[in-house]
C-alpha cells in the first residue's frame, strides 16, 4: 500500500478539526475524498503532504504512512525530500497558485532542477514536453509567458505539470476544478484520470462534486465534520450507501429525468468546529438520528465488501 | 516598457508647468519684499524703481512667470538678490554634497531597514523581531536633530572618530548619513516586514512549499521579491523628502546643502535662491516618482502588461 492514513487527528490550536481518519491508497488508484466545505477534506491534503505547520497545525494522532515510513513522525528537513518529488499538490485555485512575477518556464522547471537534478536546459525541454503533453498549445511560448497571461484552465494545467514534473508516486489534488468553467472542469479531471492510469500514480482527489467521483474515483472517504462517515469502493457506494450523510450528497446530484424543482440539498449546514455536535455529529442533520446518535459516537464497522461505515443505523439493512 | 518609459516621462512635462508656475507664484504671494533688504536706509522711490526693473519686478507677472522660466531651462536660474551671484553657480556648489548624503542616507536605510524587516519577519513574534521593532519604533520616534547631536556627543566629543560638523572628506558624512538614515531604516524595516507577511501568506506561497522549495529559498527568492514592490515605492517617494529634509541635520553638522541654502534664502527673501531650491526638489521628487513607476514595472509583470 503507498499510502495509508491511520486513525489520523490534526490539532490547530485548540481544536481539533480532524479526528480518527483512516483510508488507504494504492498506485493506480484514484481516492476521492469528498464531503461539504468544512468537513476537513483541504487538513487532510495538508496533513498528507506535511504543509499543517504552515497554517498552524500539527498531526496530534496516528501515522500517515507513505511507502512504509511515518510521515507524521519526521521532522521538517527529513520531510522536505518527500514534498514535491514523490507527494505532490495541486491546489484549489489556479488563479493564486503561481508566482504572479516568475514566469511560467521558471516555476516548472525548478522541479526537475531540484529533484532530478537536470540543468536548466535538460529541464526546460522536459517543461516543453510535459506541457505539451498536458495538451498546451505552444508550449515554448507558454514558457516565457507570466501567469496573469494564462487562462484559468490553462494555469491549473501549469499546476498539475508542476506536480508532475518531478515524477512524484502520489498526487494530491484539493478541488482542482472547483475554480474553473465547467467545460474546462471535465478536461481537466480527464488529463487527471489519465495520468493516474498511463503512470500508475496514486492519486487523491479531494472535491465536493459527487458526479466527478462516480466519474473518475476507484474507491471514495466521505468526510463530515472532521470525521470520516463512510469509505468503500466506488460502484457499492453509489449502488448502496450506507451512511445516510452520503444517501444525501448521492440525491445532491443533479439526474436526467428529474422533475424541475425537485433537487434537494441537505437542511441545515455543517457544523464549525468551535460546535462539533455530541455523539455523532450528522444528527442534528439526519433523518434516522434518535437518541443514541446524540449521545454516543458510533464505532466504525468493517464491511464485507471490505468498506468502512460510521452509523448507528446504517442503511442497507443487513447489519443493522 | 520603452514605450511606456517615452510615455512616463512625457507625462511629466505638464507636471513640471504646473509646479514651476506653483513655485514662481508662491513667491510672489508671501509677504515680505526682498528690494526693501537691498535699499540703504533713507533711499528714496527713485533707487527703489531702479532695482526693480534691474531684476524685472516692474513687469506684470505672467511675464515675469516667462522670462524665469526661459532662463531655467537654458540653465540661468538668475542671480542671488542677497549674494549677486549666479544662483546655478550656488546651486551647483551645495547640490553635490546633499545628493551624497541623500543618497548615502538612502542607501543606508534601504538595506538595513530591508535585512532588518527580513530578519523580524521571520521570527515573527519572537524575541529578535520584538527587539528590532522596538528598536525601529525608538528610532522613528527620535527628532533627527537631537539623535544628531546625541551621534556628536557619542562619536565626534567623546571617541573622536568622526568630525563634529562640516563637509570636508568621508568621515564628515558617517554622522549626518547614520542620523537621516536610521529614521528612514525604521520605516524601511516596518515595511518590509509586514509586507513579507502579507506576501508569506499568500496563496502560491502554499504550493512553493509544496513544491519542496526550502524555506529559505522561498523566503528570498519569492516573498521577498513580492515584498519589495510596496518597499521600492517608498523609497522613491523619499527620494525628495530625504534632498529637501535634511535641513535640521544640515544644520545641526553645519554641513552646507540644498536644505540649508533654501532656509537661509527663505528667511533673507531671496526669491531667485528660493525658487531655484524649491524646483530642485519638486524635480527630485518628480524623478522619484518616475523611478520607482520604472522599479514597480520591472519588478512586476502585471504592471508592464496593464500599461500596454
Amino acid at each position: 500500500m503507498l499510502l495509508s492514513v491511520e486513525n489520523l487527528g490534526v490539532r490547530i490550536g485548540k481544536v481539533e478539526p480532524l479526528s480518527s481518519l483512516s483510508f488507504t491508497l494504492d498506485r493506480g488508484e484514484i481516492l476521492g475524498l469528498v464531503g461539504e466545505s468544512g468537513s476537513g477534506k483541504s487538513l487532510t491534503a495538508m496533513a498528507v503532504t506535511g504543509l499543517l505547520p504552515l497554517i498552524g497545525g500539527r498531526i496530534a494522532e496516528g501515522a500517515v504512512m507513505f511507502d512504509g515510513t511515518d510521515l507524521s513522525k519526521l521532522p521538517e528537513d527529513r520531510l522536505r525530500p518527500y514534498r514535491g518529488k514523490r507527494i505532490a499538490l495541486v491546489t484549489q485555485n489556479p488563479m493564486t497558485a503561481l508566482d504572479p512575477v516568475q514566469r511560467i518556464g521558471d516555476q516548472v522547471d525548478i522541479m526537475a532542477r531540484l529533484h532530478l537534478g537536470l540543468d536548466a536546459k535538460a529541464a526546460r525541454a522536459r517543461t516543453v514536453e510535459l506541457l505539451t503533453r498536458l495538451r498546451i498549445p505552444e508550449a515554448v511560448t507558454v514558457c516565457d509567458a507570466y501567469p496573469h497571461q494564462l487562462s484559468g484552465g490553462m494555469k491549473q494545467r501549469i499546476v498539475i505539470a508542476m506536480a508532475l514534473a518531478a515524477e512524484p508516486d502520489l498526487i494530491v489534488a484539493d478541488e482542482p476544478t472547483t475554480a474553473l468553467d465547467v467545460t474546462v472542469q471535465a478536461q481537466i479531471i480527464h488529463i487527471l484520470g489519465e495520468l493516474v492510469r498511463e503512470r500508475g500514480l496514486a492519486l487523491m482527489l479531494i472535491t465536493h462534486d459527487m458526479g466527478v467521483v462516480a466519474q473518475v474515483c476507484d474507491k471514495v472517504a466521505v468526510l463530515y465534520a472532521g470525521r470520516l462517515a463512510e469509505t468503500r469502493a466506488v460502484g457499492p457506494l453509489f449502488a448502496s450507501p450506507h451512511h445516510p450523510y452520503t444517501t444525501a450528497l448521492i440525491d445532491c446530484i443533479p439526474r436526467e429525468g428529474m422533475a424541475r424543482g425537485s433537487l434537494t440539498g441537505i437542511p441545515g449546514l455543517v457544523p464549525s468546529v468551535m460546535s462539533y455536535p455530541s455523539g455523532c455529529r450528522f444528527h442534528p442533520r439526519c433523518p434516522r438520528a434518535d437518541a443514541t446518535c446524540e449521545r454516543t459516537i458510533p464505532e466504525t464497522r468493517t464491511l464485507p465488501d471490505g468498506g468502512i461505515v460510521s452509523c448507528h443505523h446504517p442503511l442497507g439493512g443487513d447489519h443493522g | 516598457m520603452l514605450d511606456y518609459l517615452i510615455r512616463r516621462v512625457l507625462l511629466l512635462l505638464p507636471v513640471f508647468l504646473a509646479v514651476s508656475a506653483i513655485i514662481f507664484l508662491i513667491l510672489h504671494l508671501i509677504p515680505g519684499d526682498p528690494v526693501d533688504n537691498l535699499l540703504k536706509v533713507g533711499s528714496g522711490p527713485d533707487a527703489r524703481a531702479k532695482i526693480e526693473a534691474k531684476y524685472g519686478l516692474d513687469q506684470p507677472l505672467i511675464v515675469q512667470y516667462g522670462m524665469w522660466l526661459g532662463n531655467v531651462l537654458q540653465g540661468d536660474l538668475g542671480t542671488s538678490i542677497i549674494t549677486r551671484r549666479p544662483v546655478s553657480s550656488m546651486i551647483a556648489q551645495v547640490l553635490p554634497n546633499s545628493l551624497m548624503l541623500g543618497g548615502f542616507a538612502l542607501l543606508f536605510s534601504s538595506i538595513m531597514g530591508i535585512i532588518l524587516g527580513i530578519v523580524a519577519a521571520a521570527y515573527r513574534d519572537r524575541w529578535p523581531d520584538q527587539i528590532i521593532m522596538g528598536g525601529v519604533l525608538l528610532g522613528s520616534t527620535l527628532p533627527s536633530f537631537w539623535l544628531g547631536l546625541l551621534l556628536i556627543l557619542a562619536f565626534s566629543v567623546q571617541l573622536s572618530w568622526f568630525p563634529v560638523s562640516g563637509a570636508r572628506g568621508w568621515e564628515s558624512l558617517v554622522l549626518p548619513v547614520l542620523t537621516i538614515g536610521l529614521g528612514g531604516m525604521a520605516l524601511v524595516a516596518r515595511v518590509t516586514r509586514v509586507s513579507m507577511i502579507d506576501a508569506a501568506s499568500r496563496d502560491f506561497v502554499l504550493l512553493l512549499h509544496a513544491k519542496g522549495l526550502s524555506p529559505a529559498r522561498i523566503r528570498l527568492r519569492h516573498v521577498l521579491r513580492h515584498a519589495l514592490i510596496p518597499v521600492v515605492t517608498i523609497l522613491a517617494l523619499r527620494i525628495g523628502w530625504i534632498l529637501g529634509g535634511a535641513v535640521t541635520v544640515e544644520y545641526v553638522f553645519a554641513r552646507p546643502g540644498l536644505g540649508l541654502t533654501l532656509i537661509k534664502a527663505l528667511a533673507q527673501h531671496d526669491y531667485p535662491v528660493v525658487q531655484a531650491c524649491l524646483l530642485m526638489l519638486a524635480i527630485a521628487v518628480m524623478l522619484g516618482t518616475l523611478l520607482g513607476d520604472i522599479l514597480q514595472a520591472l519588478m512586476d509583470p502585471r504592471v508592464r502588461s496593464a500599461m500596454t
